[in-house]
């Protein structure tokens, strides 16, 4: 009975990404064949088909008793060489499961919305046709059995994401934004490569020579307990996931990424690419638990990335801006929640971030939409009265990221600040780092709906005249995603309240045994932590109510009042200018040296040189063949009275 | 008996003078006749080694029958004469091929002065 399942799911499982794939080839090569409705149609049902066939797979796997849900489906070897082997074969366990509903499910969702978003554009098919590209390769990432099909689908959402970025690739700033992407993860992937060799290199050392991730999973503890060089591999792989999931130092990709069409950033750029690391990471917690550095390295950088983003979040004031610092800072949540040790709680956040971040960016494309591009929150206030719908699901989705309770937000993130407080890896200082970003996610996110929602209207009147309500394609999948941000917390519903934190116990036999789970707490101390992040949440929102309702002066003097500090945070701490100075400038006038100089002046010059001097060689030496035949019986004669010579008088 | 040497150094001197004329004139009629000096030339030292051949091979036969002996100095002076013969052809031949090439140049130009015909130049 239970083989029959495993089996049963071994063929589901393999042909859930095929399905994007087959919509990426008939959009990509039918390119500007079928109507815009044909495509969207097209792109989106090739992406429902692999959410059905994950929600299938998913309540096989749910049948199934908890130690056999680890399945591996292989389709065909894909590269053999030596002892080294890649197989194109899937890992089906819970933890890829969630990811797979979430890719597909939040992919469904944005690609209907897409539909109607990018209604108008020309590129209508090459962007659904990147969109299932993207889809497919997410769905391998988060489903590959080996480190390389893992590596192959992470450089793949890179790539997407690049092109993505760049759709609009004759405005300047896309172009040059999707550069910037493809490079600075370029410098992430270089050491997760590097990771990936290492640790194939020092698993063949002790002759096991795998990339397969279970058995990686299997034999860590006793192959690399205790080493060194599993903190060397774990943080190479570590600073692959700060590029793709946008850490410090490696962050500043994200907010120029928002130059894409707004569901791209939805999707790519805040539900799914970006938590390819935190995925990674989870998805080899077995190696992070065995090195203490690699933890502390992991829970800082996330606490760090948290507070830092969220500072600047509070004022920018270009609407996606503040959205992509805000998914910076709550990835950081997600890496400090795998830096103590609670991994399921990281992956709880990233699939709740999921809802609620596209939510939020949806809602903003759904507002531009309608303001005829406007990302300038200045130049907004008072939308609400045009877009009850819109602002109905941007409101819960604010409610959602704020943490305020009984919303998706409250329990994933409660869950992280609790487990940084009590996980023996964490401590109070990163439990402090983080509850003063929840005050800030919570400030700025007010501030945004405010700025946006509220007050009187400072819109253009041009724009406000044609203000609108978007069509149902577009608020159908916000109310659908305003929904699950609602209720995707239950599933995790904390034990103090009688909840079995049933998403935590499923998620169990993929992850890395954390002591965190266990820990034994009073009832009081986590009921104390929960209501001090409740009251980060209610403090952050009653600031940004001060400050933009009931006093909307306020900001003004106060940005006049500190203005150093004010300069320095709207100006994201200098970060792009410093790294323009020291990495990118020096690195841009090597360059031309190495193209000006040794180049054309080296390289080509001397081959260049050297053709023209035999050219000029056989220009001259030409002459000789002059056509009298006499001087040719000379030169004859004198040839052969040196050669008779030679011989004679040798 | 006329020794050796002379047949030499007139050899030497006729194919001299046939280099001499094939680079001096420009006559394509009197550099033909030079070509053909310098093949008699060698034509004739040919036939003097050959004879000379005789003397020399006489004392390494000496213990052969006389029969023997004779068939081998035979088989030995004989090969140089039959070259003479072999470049006597060839200068038949080709006196008939570079006439006739002649002849059509003098068509074409008007002339059979060699340095008018320098049009395979550069």
């Amino acid at each position: 009975m239970e083989n029959l399942v495993v089996a049963q799911i071994e063929s589901i499982v393999r042909l859930v990404p095929v399905f994007p794939l087959l919509g990426f080839l008939i959009n990509g090569i039918f390119n500007k064949k079928f109507s815009e409705k044909a495509v969207g149609w097209i792109g989106s049902s090739s992406v429902f088909i692999s959410f059905v066939l994950s929600l299938w797979s998913f309540f096989l796997l749910l049948s199934l008793p908890p130690e056999m849900r680890s399945i591996e489906s292989s389709w065909f070897t894909w590269i053999a060489s030596g002892s080294f082997s890649s197989a194109m074969a899937f890992l089906y366990d819970p933890l890829s499961a969630v990811m797979m509903l979430v890719v597909t499910g939040v992919g469904f969702l944005i690609h209907v919305y897409s539909a109607g978003y990018m209604r108008g554009d020309g590129g209508v098919s090459r962007y659904f046709s990147f969109l299932n590209l993207f889809t497919f390769a997410m769905l391998l990432l988060v489903m590959a059995n080996n480190l390389l099909l893992l590596y192959f689908g992470w450089e793949g959402v890179g790539l997407c994401s690049y092109l993505l970025i760049g759709f609009w690739f004759r405005k300047k700033s896309a172009a040059d934004a999707g550069k910037k992407a493809f490079i600075v993860n370029r410098i992430g992937d270089f050491g997760f490569g590097l990771g990936i060799m290492l640790l194939f290199w020092t698993f063949a050392a002790a002759g096991r020579p795998t990339i397969n991730l279970l058995l990686i999973t299997q034999a860590a503890p006793e192959l690399l307990a205790g080493t060194g060089i599993v903190t060397v591999i774990t943080l190479l792989l570590f600073l692959g996931a700060t590029g793709k999931s946008a850490q410090l130092p490696l962050y500043v990709w994200l907010p120029d990424a928002m130059e894409g069409p707004t569901p791209v950033s939805a999707l790519i750029h805040a539900a799914t690419m970006v938590t390819a690391g935190v995925y990674m990471v989870a998805r080899l917690s077995a190696l992070y638990v065995l090195s203490p550095i690699s933890m502390a390295v992991v829970a800082i950088v996330g606490a760090a990335t948290a507070l830092f983003a969220a500072t600047i979040g509070t004022v920018q004031n270009d609407i996606k801006r503040v959205l992509a610092y805000s998914t910076i800072s709550q990835l950081g949540y997600m890496f400090l929640a795998c830096g103590v040790g609670a991994f399921a709680s990281g992956i709880f956040h990233l699939m709740t971030h999921a809802f609620f971040k596209a939510l939020l960016f949806l809602s903003a494309g759904s507002v531009m939409h309608a303001l005829a591009g406007e990302l300038d929150m200045r130049k907004m206030g008072g939308v609400k009265k045009y877009m009850p719908v819109t602002f109905a699901a941007m409101f819960i989705a604010t409610l959602a990221i704020s943490g305020v309770p009984l919303l998706s937000g409250f329990f994933s993130k409660d869950e992280i600040l609790l487990n940084a407080f009590t996980s023996p890896f964490g401590s109070p200082i990163l439990w402090a780092l983080a509850l003063l970003a929840a005050i800030l996610t919570a400030f700025y996110m007010f501030r945004l709906l405010f700025l946006t929602f509220y007050g009187p209207s400072r819109m253009e009147p041009e724009v406000e005249h044609h203000a609108h309500e978007s069509p149902r394609i577009m608020t159908v999948p916000l109310l659908l995603l305003a929904f699950l941000s609602i209720i995707g917390g239950y599933l995790g519903f904390p034990r103090v309240f009688g909840g079995g934190a049933w998403f935590e116990r499923f998620l169990e036999p993929a992850l890395a045994r954390s002591q965190a789970a266990d820990s034994h707490l009073s009832h009081s101390t986590e009921l104390l932590l929960m209501l001090s992040s409740v009251a980060a949440a209610g403090l952050g929102i009653y600031l940004a109510y001060n400050f933009y309702i009931a006093i909307p002066e306020r900001p003004k003097r106060m940005a006049e009042k500190f203005k150093g500090l004010y300069n320095i945070v709207l100006n994201k701490y200098y970060v792009d200018e410093f790294y323009n100075s020291v990495f990118v400038q020096p690195f841009i006038t090597l360059s031309l040296f190495l193209w000006k100089i040794t180049d054309v002046r080296i390289v080509d010059a001397a081959a260049n040189g050297l053709a023209s001097f035999f050219g000029w060689f056989a220009g001259q030496s030409r002459f000789v063949q002059t056509g009298r035949f006499r001087n040719y019986a000379l030169v004859f004669v004198i040839g052969v009275v040196i050669l008779v010579g030679f011989v004679f008088l040798r | 008996m006329v020794p050796l040497g002379y047949f030499i150094v007139l050899s030497a001197i006729l194919f001299c003078i046939g280099v001499w004329g094939v680079l001096r004139s420009r006559n394509a009629i009197v550099i033909f006749m030079a070509i053909e000096l310098m093949l008699n030339a060698v034509n004739l030292s040919l036939i003097a080694f050959s004879s000379n051949m005789k003397h020399i091979l006489v004392r390494f036969v000496q213990s052969m029958a006389p029969q023997d002996a004779a068939n081998a100095i035979g088989t030995a002076t004989s090969s140089g004469q039959v070259f003479v013969f072999l470049v006597m052809t060839v200068a038949a031949a080709e006196a008939a091929v570079g006439l006739a090439i002649i002849i059509y140049v003098y068509r074409m130009k008007d002339s059979v002065n060699v340095d008018d015909v320098n049009i395979m130049k550069w």
